[in-house]
């Protein structure tokens, strides 16, 4: 259900770490993408904190890089300049190689059309993560076997994605982002596609997540009534930060 | 190997176009393995061609006969250490079909010149007391059914006997002969020159080559000067030459059967190059969107080009192996025409290394391809 309160009960995760600490920290961070001979600017000098344990909604009209900023997170992207520092790290330094290797070990995405491999089983999809890590099958399976659960979804692991509802087949693409336990979950537009009722459940699912299972979310939507389930939520429009109520930059 | 199901799902994700670029494979392995094993078996007589003997044959052409007389003068060559003779007999057992090397010979020297066949010394002095008598090599006894003691009819392409019609000749078996180091030099017979040039019509002392065994396989090329120089200018001037050239020489009458086997086997090879090659391409384009989300999740540019080759290292593999392997039950069937019932093992070797070969070929463009996807614009598919 959503919050009453936006952040009011997210001072302590499950270890006890305090959760205020900043897990994402962005500084004077742009992005411009060049469209042929021309340069066309995202995100402009934009600053950021998101504390260990917030569940932050990022809002805003299309093309206010909401999207890009979410890629920046998760490593997906690097800024044109910047720093963009996670879990202590700063990953705008990191190769492609060794983002690869940091994003599998502290990332899980979530996004709009599940993006599951559709010729793979539900819990085919859930291993993949852990086929780069070291685990032996049983040990892969059994955590498998965990997320699946976690999400409702264990008497479904052996279908396939086409066999499975957009509901059932989002709760699929959170089980893969949690399985390898990453401390951040990235989400983009997860209940985009998604009715009413069955958006609520995928939102009740990350909520749950973030307060009993302490991760860090970072949810891009449209909708205002997703953002109701994040403890905090924060505007974009044409590349910056604004307080939704008047439109300065925060 | 953990990755094996991931690969594999992938492989099937379009089960027809699978199956059909699949099938393109298996038969061009199979063609692969049929011409090769042939070629193998070719060259195989080439191969275990003796080192230390020499063919003595007409400069004009292997058909035209020398005198029988050139024996004695051969035998005195400096370096000759024994001579014999055959002659080509075009044999055949009740149908063309049952082709059978039969050769008229002088079976003290041939296998004093041979001496890799293997027979009875009683055998060998029946047949020297039985005018029809004849050694019939084991295979040609297995296959036709022969036991010692048979009176077989043996019908000539050439040599009539009695008057000009009668091809049709009759020979005891007195014993049987083995070659162990070419089993396909088992399927032939050998019987009495003295009864053969006694009974046909025309050619009397003449023989159809010599075999020279000389005494230091490292003076083989003076010996077989020697030799020639010695019917220079005579009516039936020599060609000798080493047993491996006369081998090679021999196959060349039906054309070179390797430059024939590689170029069916190259053509069908570009083109396979080609169709797999785009099949490989497409397969991957469709699936950009999958190899940016697994490369979202932490795998690398590297293990995603891995990924991609290995796909296409299980189709091939999996596709010769299975066209190899239908070759190798088809061998059997052709043993009545090339001499050898099995395929190869080399053959196989080489069918498997050119899989993977052709496997790095049609796999690395679209490797190449997946590894240097953009996440962000392949998710996007920008």
């Amino acid at each position: 259900m959503p919050r009453d309160t936006a952040g009011s009960d997210a001072d302590h995760n499950q270890l006890g770490e305090h959760v205020n600490e900043p897990i994402v920290s962005l500084r004077d961070v742009s992005k411009a993408y060049t469209r042929g001979k021309q340069s066309v600017p995202v995100l402009q000098d934009l600053s950021l904190d998101i504390a260990r344990g917030d569940f932050v909604a990022l809002m805003g009209p299309s093309g206010s890089g909401k999207t890009t900023l979410l890629n920046l997170i998760g490593g997906l992207d690097q800024p044109s300049s910047g720093q963009v520092v996670v879990g202590g790290q700063r990953i705008e330094q990191l190769g492609r190689g060794e983002l690869a290797k940091w994003r599998a070990a502290n990332v899980g995405f979530v996004f709009q059309f599940y993006n599951l491999l559709p010729m793979l089983t539900a819990e085919r999809n859930v291993e993949l993560p852990l086929l780069l890590t070291h685990l032996g099958k049983a040990e892969r399976m059994k955590r498998v076997g965990i997320a699946l659960q976690v999400v409702g979804l264990a008497d479904r692991a052996r279908h396939k994605p086409g066999e499975l509802s957009g509901g059932q087949a989002q709760r699929v693409a959170i089980a893969r982002a949690i399985v390898a336990d990453p401390t951040l979950l990235i989400c983009d537009e997860p209940t985009g596609d998604l009715d009413r009722r069955t958006a609520d459940e995928v939102l009740g699912l990350l909520q749950t997540l973030n307060r009993d299972h302490g991760k860090t979310i970072v949810m891009v939507t449209h909708d205002p009534k997703a953002a109701e389930y994040a403890t905090h939520q924060h505007h974009l429009d044409k590349g910056t930060l604004v307080d939704p109520d008047d439109g300065a930059v925060t | 190997m953990k990755h094996l199901p991931l690969v594999w799902a992938a492989l099937w994700r379009k089960k027809t176009r699978t199956i059909l670029t699949l099938l393109s494979i298996v038969v061009a392995f199979f063609l692969f393995g049929l011409l090769q094993g042939v070629n193998a078996a070719f060259n195989r007589g080439v191969e275990l061609a003796n080192v230390d003997r020499l063919v003595v044959i007409n400069r004009i052409a292997l058909t035209e006969q020398l005198p029988y007389a050139y024996m004695a003068q051969i035998d005195a060559v400096e370096g000759v250490r024994g001579t014999a003779f055959a002659t080509w007999f075009g044999g055949y057992y009740q149908e063309p079909k049952n082709f059978i090397f039969a050769a008229p010979v002088d079976i003290d020297r041939y296998l004093a010149v041979v001496p890799e066949i293997v027979v009875d010394s009683a055998e060998v002095d029946a047949m020297k007391r039985t005018r029809t008598g004849a050694l019939v090599g084991i295979e040609a006894m297995q296959k036709y059914g022969w036991k010692v003691g048979d009176h077989i009819p043996i019908h000539s392409t050439i040599w009539p006997h009695g008057d000009v019609n009668n091809l049709d000749w009759e020979f005891d078996i007195v014993g049987t002969y083995d070659f162990p180091t070419d089993r396909s030099q088992t399927q032939g017979m050998l019987f009495n020159h003295g009864y053969f040039d006694e009974a046909r019509l025309y050619g009397k002392g003449t023989v159809g080559w010599y075999l020279v065994r000389v005494q230091d396989p490292t003076q083989a090329a003076a010996v077989a000067k020697r030799i020639d120089a010695l019917f220079a200018n005579s009516p039936n001037e020599t060609k000798t030459q080493s047993e491996k050239e006369f081998s090679q020489s021999f196959l060349k009458q039906f054309g070179d059967i390797n430059f024939i086997a590689n170029a069916i086997i190259g053509a069908v090879f570009f083109t396979l190059l080609f169709l797999t090659g785009n099949t490989m391409m497409q397969s991957v384009r469709e699936r950009i969107p999958e190899l940016a989300i697994l490369k979202t999740l932490g795998y690398s540019d590297g293990a995603v080009l891995t990924l991609v080759l290995f796909e296409a290292l299980l189709m091939c593999v999996i596709a010769a192996g299975a066209g190899l392997a239908l070759a190798y039950l088809a061998f059997p069937a052709l043993k009545n025409y090339i001499g050898v019932a099995t395929l190869p093992w080399p053959v196989i070797g080489t069918g498997l290394t050119v899989a993977a070969l052709l496997a790095a070929l049609v796999g690395l463009p679209p490797a190449l391809h997946a590894r240097r996807l953009n996440i962000v614009d392949a998710l996007t598919e920008r």
